[in-house]
């Protein structure tokens, strides 16, 4: 990709660094009245999430990263491969394990996730927001309780474990916010 | 959140502002400094390395295109030079691409000049407009503190700057955190003196910083006593940079010599030296010295506000 010169940095804009995809998440400029201008930018790992501050020249250049994010249909996984169809265009990507990483648990056949690809390949995969998924295994709990002020663990039909309040039961179908793993509430049928 | 066509700045600030100005013109009032007005318009330009422009169509048919002034030194200094005395502007500059929470591309300065003034005068008369600032905006201050610019970095980083190499300097800038193209050792001073050492400055002090390298003198004389340095400086508050000063260079010839050696380092990006000026200096500049203080973020350290918008009516992305 193109040599960018600092002084154009913006938020949001990619950069390749040590072949590595970083997401520009703050710009700032030190400059002295009679001396050199510096650019300071905070940048995010793509695929680790590590967050780091740099400071160059204002008149250096860096090279950006040919990333993009697109909405991607979940179809299934083979334990090593995801595979995600283009809902428009039907085209098929796989994703491989790395990219999808601990969010492998919140993928249910058909959602829609956000892809971030770079050079065209899957590097993060992202869930939807809340999903719904049936709970298979959790202790019966207490009879009765119907506060929700206690908690205990369940089994999702992915895999996952969240917590959930006493009063909900094996076969109830929940829903749960995936950026923090935490129950959001029971979904009637 | 307002609509970005109606002003970010509360009435009650653009007040404080506007006393602002009327305390600096009171002050200066009382010293007997003229205020006076130049041109923001100029086929001239300034031709300082780390300082760009913007330009317009010419005004005339000698040149090919006018300048922005991005500070009103030189028809101040064309002016002192027509034997006028003490003189003060506040007017609007421009500088291209400075863009930050301390930086807006149009600016308010306030720039004065005392005749027979040395820089450690001046120093002492930017210390009494700035207590009667403070004063007026109730701000508490410790007394000032002077350093020079080889003892800051003594002091705060343990370097002596005489002595060590331009790899050590690179490698301490490494160290803290700096991670752009190899630096040359004014850019290696910027970086530190900018990011290291200014935020150590004492918060409720005035700070002014003396005997700037004679590498970056831009328009102060050379310091006499010890051709190193120069006898520039600048004052700081709380952590910000707000003004600039020198005792002049009123030598003609080596002013000249000056702007031709930006000049070079400019190569294709050359900008028009002020002739004026330099026959200005020609015909005698009195002895005297000059300062520049950034109005915006004087009213930002004196209001508690940390981002320049705060203090503007409109900033530039938003003219």
């Amino acid at each position: 990709m193109a040599n960018v010169g600092i002084n154009e940095f913006k938020n949001g804009m990619k950069l390749l660094i040590n072949g590595e995809p970083w997401n520009i998440t703050d710009v700032d400029m030190v400059k002295p009245g009679k001396g050199q201008a510096f650019t300071r930018i905070k940048i995010k790992n793509l695929k680790t999430g590590r967050v780091v501050d740099k400071t160059c020249k204002s008149t250096d250049k860096m090279e950006t990263a040919d990333v993009m994010e697109l909405d991607y249909q979940y179809l299934y996984n083979d334990g090593e491969t995801y595979y995600f169809m283009h809902p428009e265009t039907y085209e098929q990507i796989e994703a491989s394990k790395e990219a999808v990483g601990d969010n492998a648990k919140w993928l249910m056949e058909e959602s829609i996730c956000t892809v971030t690809l770079h050079d065209d390949n899957p590097i993060v995969v992202v869930p939807p927001n809340f999903v719904n998924l049936k709970i298979v295994d959790t202790d019966p709990g207490l009879k009765g309780d119907t506060s929700g002020g206690g908690g205990k663990p369940a089994t999702l039909e992915t895999g996952a474990v969240v917590q959930i309040p006493l009063f909900v039961q094996i076969g109830e179908v929940i829903k749960v916010d995936t950026r923090t793993g935490e129950y959001s509430s029971r979904v009637k049928d | 959140m307002k609509q970005s066509y109606l002003s970010q700045c509360s009435l009650p600030l653009l007040k404080q502002r506007a006393f602002l100005l009327q305390k600096i013109r009171q002050y200066f009032e009382s010293e007997t400094v003229l205020e006076v007005e130049t041109p923001i318009l100029s086929s001239a330009g300034n031709t300082d390395i780390h300082i760009d422009s913007f330009t317009s169509q010419a005004i005339n048919r000698d040149s090919d295109k006018s300048y922005l002034r991005t500070s009103p030194e030189f028809p101040l200094k064309r002016l002192i030079c027509s034997g006028v005395g003490d003189v003060f502007e506040i007017g609007k500059v421009f500088r291209y691409g400075e863009v930050s929470r301390t930086h807006n591309i149009e600016f308010t300065l306030l720039e004065w000049y005392r005749l027979g003034f040395d820089y450690l005068q001046l120093i002492r008369d930017v210390e009494s407009l700035f207590f009667s600032l403070f004063d007026a905006f109730n701000v508490n201050y410790e007394s000032s503190q002077t350093l020079t610019f080889f003892q800051s970095f003594q002091n705060v980083l343990a370097i002596n700057i005489e002595e060590i190499t331009l790899q050590e300097l690179n490698q301490i800038c490494i160290a803290n955190d700096y991670s752009g193209s190899v630096l040359s050792k004014d850019e290696a001073l910027d970086y530190l003196f900018a990011c290291q050492i200014q935020p150590q400055l004492a918060k409720d002090s005035l700070t002014f910083i003396t005997h700037y390298p004679a590498s970056q003198a831009a328009l102060s004389q050379i310091d006499l006593d010890n051709p190193q340095y120069s006898l520039r400086f600048e004052v700081f508050y709380q952590g910000q940079e707000l003004g600039n000063g020198y005792q002049e260079l009123t030598d003609a010839k080596e002013l000249l010599h000056r702007f031709e050696k930006d000049n070079s380092k400019r190569g294709a990006n050359a900008i028009r030296i002020d002739e004026n000026l330099i026959h200005a200096m020609n015909v005698g500049m009195p002895a005297c010295s000059g300062v520049a203080v950034g109005i915006d973020r004087l009213l930002m350290v004196l209001l508690g506000i940390e981002d320049i918008s705060g203090v503007l009516s409109f900033n530039a992305c938003n003219s």
